[in-house]
């Protein structure tokens, strides 16, 4: 493996050949064309889908524009959150600082639009040029009576997941300001789900059919009044858990609330989920609603699967994705359809992550944290790959290699999570593996 | 309504800018240095920012976009960026072997003031830089002008870096073009190949973000201004700029340092501008105008004839950059179509100048307006105070398109939601017949659409 960057080694692995650890959590090196963003990036895309909160971007124009509307996190109601609102800090700004702008901005989105609370990002050059954001969000949320909340992630500050880490700071401002609400018997919080393509939607189906009430979504479909009063949800159940475990470990201190990890893709995980979530209100008539459930979307699915499976019986898949909990449920649902992963990598996996990734894989699946262009389309053509699970920068790789794709980050435009998710998982999967299109490629 | 928090009212906004008709310099920097051949451009920042423009111009052309990032760190924003630099021209032509490598800055390496030029300096003083591979800098903070002035100041930088001038007179004409895209470079190049002139075309990203499916991965793919010809520039005959904002900074450079001189054009979108191109073409590369092109000419006249009743007093709102706004803005008034609303979040005091010599006394009712605040929020407000018939834009119109019902035209960039841009250019008389036909196809479609039975049309 001559080709990749030589401090990268310990980061690459193949299972059977390498006994040692996978190195992962490291920063990207200089130079490396990598496929990882930044600690903005991280807080922006946790927080943006809470759609009565006000998303003011405290910097030059550049992250308002790249993060305006990309994510496709749906809201049944306000859409606030799908506008970019920006200080466009210019030259000016950067000599004098920013501070008054911000003020002016926040007073007049305020009063237009009476937010229930407002979110401010500090991007790069805002700690550099000495602006004090939170004095800013002090005063306004003094004279404006609503909450407004300073997200110092600058984007140098860190990776991605330190930006997720500065997110659930900024949601735990929120958690517990709300103590007049009684909250029902059984009663959770979803963590870490977006509502890419409705997904939340599908989930809260299957957990009103359980006798589950949702409190609060984080943040798929948010609402600032319900994440108020998430505190007095009996249990956090959390999927994602790159992006948001560090809201469900200090719910735990703090208000003494248990979490499951948890993931909705694919048939086992879904169907652990719900058993887990029953198991832990102890209630035999939820088990047997759970047990109904599942056994009912089971015995209709199957046989539905059946067809895409015998066409994609033996072929192989290749997948790198933003969080490695993630993958693990890939590689499941994968086998489910007959194929085999042959490469699997994360952008911010942990030590974890990768063990249990280890331990799922076939022999001679080669494993990689933070890996770059040259290297994906090395390891396509080395396993022969017929599938790429991956995300915007990855498709067009993967189409000019003649590979189908999935995208499985922000720009699914079809559900993945629950029964259905893996019916239109496995639709997607078979159109782009079995497409015509790839037997005009000489 | 997606949009339903922009109210009719306009106030006057000091400190926001919603919807921005803008983004920041660095994206610009990349997208022109993707015009060179074997170059990989790279952003000297935080890793976001590459990963963010990387993203957008793959949404935009759908294709594999490579460039490489400083990974700032904390240290980075305390000590500078020296260190990330030079270790990041280490590794970029010790793993990915670019001929060139282009750096940009960002708000951030700016802010803590990095001096790229003495960072470059070093890395070739410390014989980091392999012989006959380049490292070529601009500077493009983003807290200054927009996108495109990042493409220009790459722009730029290239032709400072590599045209040279000889006592070898060369009969060749340089065209430095503005932000356009890959199928208008391969249009501006068929033009002067028709005419007769040999070109040096700089930046060409064709071939580069339009390239052909093998069922391979190429990092470098064919296309794009190679050394040896922007080398040869210094020896132009002379210089065919295309639009102010993206060109006119290069070829000043390139008049100063070999003084090859230029013209300053509009880039060739609509009869007017084309007019104007196919002329100064014609005046630097001492050639007439082939038959062949007033043929092509004489198509687009004759679309134009044959369809006029259905363009005139077409209220238009348009928005994106000057450079294509403004030869569009002068297309639209030749096909008797009256742009009302035009909004460029790029800032620049000839806007307004050129606007007002373009608009003249033609339409009463225009309002224009660039730069800070001139945005998607005030656009859209002017829209709800007046609506309009068709509206011209970047992807981002979609939603005011859909709010106000109004038949929308993909041009600018970014276009994210359809395709087509990457292929069929907008320039030259071929250009104009696709915006013909695209405005054409939204104005009918909604006729027939709306149509009441009795007068739905089956002839138009």
């Amino acid at each position: 493996m001559s080709n990749y960057l030589k401090d990268r080694e310990n980061q690459i692995l193949t299972k059977g050949t390498d006994s040692a650890e996978i190195s992962c959590e490291k920063k990207s090196l200089a130079g490396s064309v990598s496929q990882r963003a930044c600690v903005f990036c991280g807080s922006r895309v946790v927080l943006y889908p809470i759609a009565d909160a006000l998303h003011v971007i405290h910097g030059p124009v550049g992250c308002a524009s790249y993060t305006w509307d990309i994510r496709g996190s749906l809201s049944s109601g306000p859409q606030l959150h799908r506008l970019s609102f920006t200080t466009d800090l210019k030259e000016r700004d950067v000599v004098f600082g920013g501070e008054k702008k911000l003020y002016h901005a926040l007073i007049d989105l305020i009063d237009k639009h009476q937010p229930k609370a407002a979110f401010v990002f500090s991007t790069c050059i805002i700690g550099v040029i000495g602006d004090d954001v939170e004095a800013v969000c002090r005063q306004v949320t003094k004279e404006k009576g609503i909450d407004v909340i300073p997200v110092m992630s600058e984007g140098f500050n860190g990776t991605k997941k330190d930006g997720y880490k500065i997110a659930c700071g900024a949601l735990s401002k929120l958690v517990g300001t709300n103590n007049d609400y009684e909250a029902p018997k059984y009663s959770i919080n979803i963590l870490g789900d977006f509502n890419l393509a409705g997904e939340l939607w599908i989930l809260a189906e299957y957990y009103k059919k359980l006798g589950v009430e949702i409190i609060s979504c984080m943040t798929g479909d948010g609402r600032v009044e319900q994440i108020r009063r998430a505190h007095k949800a009996s249990l956090n159940v959390v999927q994602c858990s790159g992006s948001i475990m560090h809201l469900a470990k200090e719910m735990k201190e703090k208000y003494d609330i248990p979490f499951m990890k948890v993931s909705y893709f694919g048939i086992e995980d879904m169907s652990e989920a719900l058993y887990e979530v029953a198991k832990f209100f102890k209630d035999d008539e939820m088990l047997a609603k759970a047990r109904e459930l599942v056994t009912n979307e089971i015995s209709k699915l199957l046989p539905a699967l059946q067809p895409y499976r015998q066409k994609l019986e033996g072929k192989k898949a290749a997948i790198y994705v933003g969080g490695a909990f993630k993958a693990i449920s890939l590689v499941k649902a994968l086998r489910l359809l007959g194929m085999k992963t042959v490469v699997v990598g994360s952008q911010t996996g942990n030590a974890e992550d990768y063990k249990l990734l280890k331990d799922l894989c076939d022999e001679g699946t080669i494993i990689v944290d933070d890996s770059n262009p040259n290297e994906l389309s090395e390891f396509v053509k080395l396993t022969g790959a017929n599938l790429f699970i991956g995300g915007v920068k990855e498709r067009p790789i993967a189409h000019k290699l003649g590979l189908g794709f999935c995208d499985h980050n922000h720009e699914r435009k079809e559900a993945l999570a629950g029964y259905v998710g893996m019916m239109n998982f496995a639709k997607e999967v078979y159109a782009s593996v079995t497409s015509p299109v790839w037997k005009f490629v000489k | 309504m997606l949009l339903r928090h922009t109210t009719k009212e306009v106030k006057e906004r000091k400190a926001l800018t919603v919807n921005p008709a803008k983004t920041c310099q660095p994206v610009g920097a990349m997208y022109a240095a993707l015009g060179v051949h074997g170059c990989l451009p790279h952003s000297h920042g935080s890793q976001g920012c590459c990963s963010y423009h990387r993203s957008a111009l793959t949404r935009h052309y759908k294709e594999p976009v490579m460039a490489a990032t400083s990974s700032f760190t904390e240290g980075s924003s305390v000590f500078g960026g020296q260190a990330n630099l030079l270790q990041a021209i280490d590794n970029i032509f010790g793993i990915y072997e670019p001929q060139i490598i282009a750096v940009h800055s960002t708000c951030l390496s700016e802010t803590i003031g990095d001096d790229l030029g003495q960072i470059v300096g070093k890395a070739k003083d410390d014989g980091r830089i392999p012989e006959g591979k380049h490292v070529v800098q601009a500077s493009t903070p983003s807290y200054v002008g927009s996108h495109v002035t990042g493409y220009a100041n790459m722009l730029e930088a290239f032709v400072k870096y590599f045209a040279f001038k000889t006592d070898e007179k060369l009969r060749q004409v340089n065209l430095l073009s503005g932000w356009v895209e890959p199928s208008d470079m391969r249009e501006l190049k068929r033009l002067a190949g028709l005419m007769d002139v040999k070109t040096v075309l700089l930046p060409d990203t064709s071939d580069v973000v339009d390239t052909p499916m093998t069922g391979k991965y190429q990092m470098y793919p064919k296309g794009g201004t190679t050394i040896d010809e922007m080398v040869s520039m210094g020896n132009s005959m002379g210089t065919v700029a295309l639009g102010e904002w993206g060109a006119k900074s290069a070829a000043i450079a390139l008049d100063n340092k070999c003084k090859v001189p230029f013209s300053m054009n509009d880039v060739p979108v609509g009869i007017s501008a084309t007019d104007r191109f196919i002329q100064a073409l014609s005046t630097a590369g001492k050639v007439s105008i082939p038959e062949i092109i007033s043929e092509e000419r004489g198509r687009l006249m004759d679309m134009m004839t044959d369809m006029h009743q259905y363009f005139y007093g077409k209220r238009v709102a348009l928005f994106g950059d000057p450079d294509t706004l403004l030869p569009l803005t002068e297309f639209l008034l030749d096909l008797d179509m009256k742009p009302v609303y035009i909004v460029s979040g790029t800032p620049g005091k000839r806007f307004t100048q050129r606007m007002e010599e373009i608009l003249g006394d033609k339409v009463s009712e225009t309002k224009f307006k660039n730069g800070p605040n001139a945005d998607m929020f005030l656009l859209h407000q002017w829209i709800k105070e007046e609506p309009v018939d068709l509206l011209i834009g970047n992807t981002y119109g979609k939603y005011i398109a859909r709010d106000e019902n109004i038949p929308f035209v993909r041009m600018g960039f970014p276009i994210i939601d359809r395709v087509g841009h990457s292929y069929f250019p907008t320039v030259g008389y071929q250009g104009g017949l696709r915006i013909l036909e695209k405005i054409l196809g939204a104005i009918m479609d909604k006729i027939d659409a709306t149509a009441p039975e009795e007068s739905f049309e089956l002839v138009m």
